[in-house]
């Protein structure tokens, strides 16, 4: 049916605007090592509606990378997915079998990873690896029908039809970006993970990159998470912020809110450490260092280094509760307010 | 993904010996290698304690004996006690290999580090006179050379010298292009902004963290030269007086061993060659395993 | 008042190719002063392609120019000698982008402290050498006992870079090269590394020449800017100034482009003509000609710097209007 293969922005709108297209259910991951077992994912929970933009943000060994890898069930061992859900467009991909999650990456949740233009095979043109792609989820589909959804994705990342022919090679770094991006919508996924698109891009190409992601969310209607450390890109990009510190949520607002008024004391301290125009040459960063994820600290992971800790925190792991207003915190100087 | 420091007093670090059986029990392939090589180097040596080294020669011990008690491995048709033949060939054998892969080795490195590191002319004529020698075939030559050689002058280390002629261009080429990579690494920038000169460097910095590479040319190179001189001396091209296994069967095959009905003549040789290069062979691809990481396997 | 470091006119040109040489322009005709008693920080800035890369290599002497002098305290470096030749390898530093790849995966981390210390003979005993590096480890916030004797591959990130800039506090060189010094450290630390550069500067009079494409950062830490595109110079100035009001189209796109972690700037509408071809050397005239929106015909001719006022300057013929200054003398346009 040649519909399945058009775009229209009716799609997107219709269906999937109060029912959320991405939940994920206390989801427990842990690394087993030579030196132990390190948790890398200690029960995260969130949603995520249709459009909406999500950005993930925490430091390296925060567990956000696990995130993106888990909710593709692409975690190797000695890495294990120990518990919880991942619930895509009523399907929960945890239950699936291999050969079943291997049709629902790509057509229901796409993964765009870091110094994805490395992965692009250099010995074929960039068109056959987008054939390749759609024909191992649809071997069925006709010649015409495929090159007809080649085009047009490339056409929404604003691309040359030419560019299909060419090689990785001859492409900008901007460019092969975006042909991940042109990949990764092909099939129309509902969710797409963006694991730090553009770190390795200029700031001029990383904004084309960025304004191309955005521009192609709302035309599939898809779920963006953009995962990162780059509190600037967030600012730029996305709808709700949630914050990620050893394994565990300490926070979901909304970007105003985290970027005006952050709750958890370790939001707080993120948000003013980042350099601002108005400010010159005061530099504030978080004393301490993150924790092993071998040996987490009782309570709440983040008593260490946090500058309202009180006795609660160091032996209670503070439960993550909705604050009226809606944001999300895991924090004990907000149990009480909690609904 | 990084996890972040550990203090010291917090985290046990797994002793030394533990890595190293750790490894081993992943690393199978290296492991059951060296184990058949021990294997190899007790018998030797118990051999060498334990019998009169002499009967390895002819016309020491009764002829033609098939395998008993008095003679585990039964006697030849010369007279050698084929127990002791075993021993001294396989030391022997060694040596010829230890001798010739060191040497192969030691060329290698010396001719790989003064083409990558100081490049221009010099890597022109290494890279140019290897990449010619190689596809020349080296069996060939060495039988020929071996072959017009006086039948006095062979001996143990000539035959090692012939085996060397044609086997050092492998190792040069090989760490060539691994000096090559290691050169533009950072920390030879660093290393030189601190002030190293380009010896130091090269010594210091660079050859370290080529051992596990050298490591597996030397035993790539040991395999070959034992399989060579094998090659020769089954030919009749070696020290015919010597035990080499390789002389062993050409003898037994002069002789018409299995004919004569005396299997075990040419049984014993043949079965020590599978186990020491089928050790060799083992360590080398485990060893290939340690230098190149892309090839280890995750737990 | 001598100069310290003099970069005059150098141009490094690559060519490839046995047949059909291509040649790719990686600097053209820049040139920069750092006068000797007066320390500062200046920002190379550019993206990738800029050249910034290749400033770097030239000022420590790893590659030579095609064309230009680089003169280190009056003399040629690339002809310097014995012990001038050691001394300017002492006095000349850097601290590089990738914390990991500096370390070499054999030795501990306190082999990159030891071996300067031991080649520039900058302890007389290993006790007291032993005692600069836990000085200078505890002066970037780590604790010697914390990363001495471990292996790069045992300690964070973060850490491995403090190591790095330890390892520049130890050399106390006259001039450091820090080229992204931040740019793979996580937002948390990246304070307290760039703390510690300024502080090298302020109290140990260190000139630093800070290469980056985060203009952020260079604005909090630099005084002086200097925008690179494409091996040219397209502004230059006070990094208040230029970065405030940008005056060149490249540095207004720059900027205008910059991810600034404030909802109430989100990004310009300035429109990104991208990059078609990245193969072809547009090289005839202005680098930036074939992206820029005001691009005129007189841009085919390479436009010289025209002088904005005391401390901007921009080659674009947007100001043609202004008085012109030659490519030498752009360091009097760089406050200290």
């Amino acid at each position: 049916m040649a519909d399945i293969f058009t775009w229209s922005i009716t799609d997107a709108t219709l269906d999937g605007a109060m029912k959320p297209v991405l939940e994920i259910v206390d989801l427990q991951v842990s690394y087993y090592t030579d030196a132990g077992r390190a948790t890398a994912l200690d029960g995260v929970s969130l949603t995520l509606n249709a459009e909406e933009k999500l950005g993930l943000v925490g430091e390296s060994g925060s567990g956000k990378s696990t995130m993106a890898l888990a909710m593709m069930r692409m975690i190797k061992p000695p890495g294990r997915i120990e518990g919880g859900r991942v619930i895509v467009d009523d399907t929960d991909l945890t239950a699936l079998t291999d050969e079943a999650m291997l049709k629902a990456r790509l057509s229901k949740i796409a993964y765009i990873p870091q110094g994805a233009m490395n992965s692009l095979n250099p010995v074929l043109r960039i068109g056959a690896q987008m054939v390749d792609a759609i024909r191992a989820h649809d071997p069925q589909a006709s010649n015409s029908d495929i090159e007809e959804r080649c085009r047009q994705a490339l056409e929404s990342v604003d691309l040359k039809r030419s560019v299909s022919k060419m090689y990785a090679h001859e492409l900008s770094g901007g460019m092969k970006q975006r042909v991940c991006i042109a990949i990764s919508i092909l099939l129309k996924p509902k969710v797409i993970i963006c694991d730090e698109p553009t770190s390795a891009l200029d700031v001029v190409t990383q904004r084309q990159v960025m304004e191309t992601i955005d521009h192609v969310q709302k035309q599939i209607g898809a779920a963006v998470i953009l995962i990162g450390h780059d509190m600037g890109l967030m600012a730029q990009f996305v709808d709700k912020v949630a914050v990620m510190y050893a394994g565990r949520l300490m926070e979901l607002s909304t970007v105003r809110e985290m970027f005006t008024d952050p709750s958890h004391p370790y939001a707080r301290a993120l948000i003013s450490s980042l350099p601002s125009l108005d400010n010159k040459g005061v530099f504030q960063g978080i004393p301490g260092l993150a924790p092993s994820l071998l040996r987490l600290p009782g309570g709440c992971a983040f008593h260490p280094r946090c500058t309202h800790v009180m006795e609660v925190c160091k032996t209670v792991r503070p439960k993550y509760e909705t604050l009226p207003g809606g944001r999300k915190v895991a924090c004990h100087l907000y149990s009480e307010k909690a609904s | 993904m990084t996890t972040a420091t550990l203090a010291r007093s917090e985290v046990l670090q797994p002793s030394r010996l533990t890595l190293l059986l750790r490894y081993l029990r992943r690393n199978k392939g290296l492991a059951i290698g060296l184990f058949i090589l021990l294997l190899l180097v007790l018998f030797t040596a118990t051999g060498t304690a334990t019998k009169d080294l002499n009967d390895a020669y002819p016309l020491s011990v009764k002829t033609k004996q098939p395998p008993s008690l008095e003679f585990p491995l039964g006697t030849d048709y010369f007279g050698r006690d084929l127990y002791v033949g075993m021993v001294v060939g396989l030391w022997q054998t060694a040596l010829i290999g230890v001798l010739a892969g060191a040497l192969g080795t030691l060329i290698g490195v010396v001719l790989g580090f003064i083409s990558a590191y100081f490049g221009g002319w010099l890597d022109v004529i290494i890279k140019g006179i290897c990449q010619i020698l190689t596809p020349i075939p080296a069996f060939l030559i060495q039988v020929i050379i071996a072959g017009s050689l006086d039948k006095r002058d062979v001996t143990i280390y000539t035959m090692a010298f012939v085996v060397v002629l044609l086997a050092w261009m492998g190792p040069t080429l090989v760490i060539r292009s691994q000096v090559l990579t290691m050169k533009e690494r950072q920390f030879v920038s660093v290393a030189k902004l601190s002030g190293m000169g380009d010896l130091s460097i090269i010594f210091s910095e660079i050859m370290p963290n080529l051992l596990p590479f050298i490591a597996a040319a030397f035993v790539g190179q040991v395999f070959f030269a034992v399989f060579s001189s094998f090659n020769l001396a089954v030919l009749g091209l070696g020290p015919l007086r010597e035990p080499l296994l390789g002389n062993t069967i050409w003898a037994a095959n002069q002789a018409s061993a299995f004919f004569n009905n005396w299997w075990w003549w040419p049984m014993a040789p043949a079965v020590a060659l599978v186990l020491i290069l089928g050790s060799l062979a083992l360590i080398n691809m485990g060893l290939d395993e340690l230098a190149n990481p892309r090839v280890r396997r995750t737990e | 008042m001598a100069d310290l470091l003099e970069f005059k006119n150098v141009t490094k040109v690559y060519s490839r190719g046995l047949l059909s040489r291509t040649t790719t322009t990686a600097l053209s005709n820049v040139s920069l002063k750092l006068n000797e008693n007066e320390p500062t920080i200046i920002t190379v800035a550019g993206e990738s392609g800029s050249g910034k890369t290749t400033l770097a290599m030239l000022l420590l002497g790893f590659i030579t120019p095609t064309s230009g002098q680089i003169l280190y305290k009056g003399q040629d470096i690339s002809r310097l000698r014995g012990e001038d030749k050691m001394t300017f390898r002492r006095e000349v530093q850097a601290v590089f982008q990738d914390p990991f790849a500096v370390f070499n995966p054999f030795y501990t981390v306190d082999h990159l402290l030891s071996v300067p210390i031991n080649r520039f003979k900058l302890a007389k005993s290993k006790r007291e050498a032993r005692d600069k590096m836990a000085e200078a480890l505890t002066a970037v916030g780590l604790r010697p006992e914390d990363v001495l004797g471990r292996f790069p591959h045992q300690i964070s990130g973060g850490q491995r870079q403090r190591i790095n800039v330890a390892r520049a506090l130890v050399l106390r060189p006259r001039l450091l090269v820090a080229d992204e010094p931040v740019s793979m450290v996580d937002a948390s630390l990246r304070a307290s590394i760039l703390e510690t550069l300024r502080k090298l500067q302020k109290d140990y009079g260190v000139s630093i020449i800070y290469i980056t494409h985060d203009l952020t950062t260079a604005y909090h830490i630099a005084k002086s800017i200097v925008v690179l595109y494409r091996g040219a110079v397209m502004e230059a100035g006070d990094v208040d100034t230029v970065i405030k009001s940008p005056q060149h189209p490249y540095t207004r796109l720059l900027i205008d482009s910059i991810p600034w972690p404030d909802i109430s700037r989100r990004w310009g509408e300035t429109e990104i003509k991208a990059r078609e071809s990245e193969l072809t050397d547009h090289s005839a005239g202005c680098k930036f000609y074939a992206r820029c929106p005001f691009a005129m015909e007189k841009c085919k001719i390479p436009p010289p710097l025209f002088r904005l006022s005391e401390h901007q300057a921009a080659s674009c013929y947007l100001y043609g209007e202004n008085l012109q200054i030659e490519a030498e003398r752009l360091s009097e346009l760089l406050p200290v």
